[in-house]
């Protein structure tokens, strides 16, 4: 029986990565990679570029919803919240009531006093929405990642201090090594290597 | 940060200028205009995209400068001892500060107060001027935003000491628990616990995601200096080294890997996508609209404490807006106090820093110390208008009564010091205004001990008693200043200084010059 030492095959290949020198070239390589009809591909820069979502032809953002949804959470538990634990004896539910029943006469303020709720009600939407925007930007951008093969490449570690890079993943349909390499070349690159996952 | 893309009119219309050596008597440094139809630029010194990391980066990671190490020895020791003072009066209890009968809340509150207010520069200048468009906010909103973070760590502090019983402070939190005993979410008090601790959060979170960018910039940056093998060994040894003991005594150096594991953790993997920055900006913008309300939200639940009370003096519905523009006021003062010795200190910072940045800080400081002025002639006026002896007494006693000279003291401070401003060569001098930052640091606590003060003179005169601090109470408050620069000193060592990735973008260079007549003027509002 022939038993082959198990031998690691060569690293596929990731992506085409090109480097681009300044912000006017990449920008208008990035319309003419979005004209040629790539998908999976993305533009690298050391800040957000103004103007690139239509040069790349992103969709808005989607964010606003994931903070939407933490506000409305907020603002729900928290009227909740002060609801229950202020006025829950005048709500029989007898299995939740072992923690609720507290109603104190402060002042001759009613229990469900939904005007003093207010205050935290707001505190309580503008948290939750606060970490629904982090989350969900976090999220969307499928963040925390610990690696990403393109981080491998010494020029390209050079987006977090004044390099550009446009970056064509081998999953696209589109993807040819030596093609889409060549035109990243022809829209201006200054370099274009061909990353190793 | 959608809202700090180069503007057109820098972009295309200064060229951006060297840095002008000395002082020129109109420009300062060539950033200082009257003219409305001309837009100063952001960025002194022909900086690359380069240069910008080199020097904010550098002040991290170069060696630690001889001035540091000293200021950060002060003020920890100034700390410590605060802490033994807090342990103290944990220890003992909390009759080891001046309070009396009627004076039930003294330093504590006033500290409390003080240290809120201060901690609402941060959160005003990266939310509310990022709205805004004000693009010179870029320069100082990190610095800002984490002078707001230990500003409210310090705030915290006191009322977590004054309750008396410190182990029972879990109680501000509604905890189940056996006893089925949930906090009074109708007092203003309770109140107070979420709208500060929900300040904290919220400014510790926009902190940390402005930040995360710049941290994966410092992470690359460690990680090529990880990458560079060191090989150690006495000077003697022969050249080259045989193989073998070459191969142990290369490494790489600890230091740098510490340091790119530890900026790596925190950037999250942040890789510089484009596709993440639509994300990244939009969340940016959504929270700048919701730490808007939330900020002036703070100070007016703050005033909450005092205004909800029936107390002659405090029972007035002038103090949320007067507590906001107060607290503005402080901030903007403090953030003034800590900036000035940094640029001095931190090589380059004037580039970033300019004289028109702080120009427009001390502008801002003359329109809310006024405001605050405002405020306390109207509450004088509302109090005769008013016709109630108790609130005609209640400030009488304060302008007049025992404790005048802080009455003085701080409308000399807030009222009379700030109008300077309205002088160029006041506001652009920049030892000048470090000293009236201090000045409006001092009345602004003075404001907050004038209001508190209140309680000496309650509604029987043969209770009213005079309030002093004791030793105690000092060193506690002096003890958080220690706290406050113990943590802004380590922030300034290890954290990026300035928003890297947005100094860049306001940027000449960071905007795309390929259509020069096309639509981008009707474009986003310019």
């Amino acid at each position: 029986m022939a038993h082959h030492a198990h031998e690691p095959s060569a690293p596929a290949t990731a992506a085409v990565m090109a480097v681009f020198p300044d912000v006017s070239t990449v920008f208008s390589a990035a319309e003419r990679c979005r004209d040629e009809g790539f998908t999976h591909w993305d533009v690298f820069a050391p800040f957000p570029i103004h103007g690139i979502n239509e040069a790349m032809g992103l969709k808005p953002s989607k964010v606003s919803f994931c903070m939407g949804a933490g506000a409305l959470t907020g603002v729900a538990f928290a009227l909740l919240l002060q609801g229950w634990t202020a006025a829950g004896g005048i709500i029989n539910i007898p299995w939740l009531n072992q923690f609720s029943g507290y109603d104190i006469n402060t002042a001759g303020k009613p229990f469900f006093a939904w005007e003093q709720f207010t205050p935290i009600m707001f505190e309580l939407g503008v948290l939750f929405g606060s970490f629904g925007a982090l989350l969900g930007m976090l999220m969307l951008n499928k963040l925390p990642r610990h690696h990403h093969p393109l981080m491998t490449n010494e020029h390209f570690l050079s987006t977090s201090d004044d390099g550009f890079v446009i970056a064509v993943e081998a999953a696209d349909p589109k993807f040819d090594e030596r093609e889409t390499a060549s035109f990243l070349k022809s829209l201006g690159a200054t370099e274009v290597e061909v990353v190793k996952s | 940060m959608s809202a700090i893309h180069p503007d057109e009119a820098t972009a295309i219309g200064l060229v951006r200028p060297g840095r002008v050596e000395g002082r020129d008597p109109h420009t300062i440094d060539g950033t200082v205009t009257s003219d409305p139809t001309k837009r100063p630029p952001l960025v002194l010194g022909n900086h690359t995209f380069h240069t910008v990391s080199e020097t904010i980066c550098g002040w991290i990671q170069q060696k630690t400068p001889p001035w540091w190490m000293a200021a950060f020895g002060v003020s920890a020791t100034v700390a410590g001892f605060g802490t033994l003072m807090i342990l103290y009066l944990i220890i003992t209890g909390v009759g080891v500060w001046g309070l009396n009968n009627p004076m039930s809340w003294g330093w504590a509150i006033v500290n409390f107060v003080w240290w809120v207010g201060i901690g609402h520069a941060g959160t005003l200048i990266s939310a509310i001027l990022c709205l805004f468009k004000q693009k010179w906010r870029v320069s100082i909103n990190r610095f800002a935003e984490a002078m707001t973070i230990f500003a409210v760590i310090c705030a915290g502090t006191f009322p977590g000491i004054h309750v008396g019983r410190v182990w029972m402070a879990w109680m501000l939190f509604p905890i189940p628990n056996s006893n089925a005993i949930w906090p009074n979410f109708r007092s203003p008090l309770l109140w107070d616990v979420f709208a500060v601790g929900t300040y904290f959060t919220v400014s510790l979170l926009f902190w940390y995601m402005g930040m995360i960018p710049d941290l994966a910039t410092l992470r690359d940056r460690s990680i090529k200096k990880m990458n560079k093998m060191v090989t150690v060994g006495p000077m003697w040894a022969p050249h080259p080294l045989p193989d073998f003991v070459k191969r142990a005594t290369t490494f790489q150096l600890p230091m740098y890997k510490v340091a790119a594991w530890a900026y790596g953790v925190l950037a999250l993997g942040w890789r510089f996508s484009s596709r993440h920055w639509t994300n990244y900006e939009k969340a940016y913008i959504l929270l700048a609209g919701v730490a808007t309300p939330l900020v002036l939200s703070v100070h007016s639940v703050v005033s909450f404490d005092f205004a909800v009370s029936i107390i002659p003096g405090w029972h007035t519905t002038i103090f949320p807006p007067y507590f906001v523009a107060g607290a503005i006021f402080s901030g903007f003062a403090m953030v003034l106090t800590l900036l000035i010795p940094a640029r001095e200190l931190y090589p380059g910072m004037k580039d970033f820093v300019t004289a028109r940045t702080l120009e427009n800080m001390c502008k801002i400081i003359t329109v809310t110390g006024s405001m605050v002025g405002f405020a306390y002639i109207t509450e004088f006026f509302i109090a005769w208008y008013g016709g109630n002896p108790y609130e005609q007494g209640a400030f009488i006693q304060r302008a007049f009564g025992q404790y005048w000279w802080a009455y003085f003291a701080m409308m000399f401070c807030n009222v009379v010091s700030p109008q300077v401003f309205w002088l160029k060569w006041c506001r652009t001098t920049p030892w000048f205004i470090f000293i009236v930052s201090i000045v409006v640091n001092i009345g602004m606590w003075f404001e907050r001990f004038v209001i508190v003060s209140s309680l000496s003179n309650d509604f029987m005169p043969s209770s009213w008693a005079y309030y002093s601090p004791t030793f105690v109470d000092m060193m506690t408050f002096v003890g958080s200043l220690g706290i406050f620069m113990t943590l802004f000193l380590l922030f300034c060592r290890f954290l990026p200084m300035l928003a890297i990735s947005e100094v860049k973008n306001v940027m000449h260079a960071a905007h795309a010059h390929l259509h020069p007549h096309d639509d981008h003027h009707g474009k986003g509002g310019h």
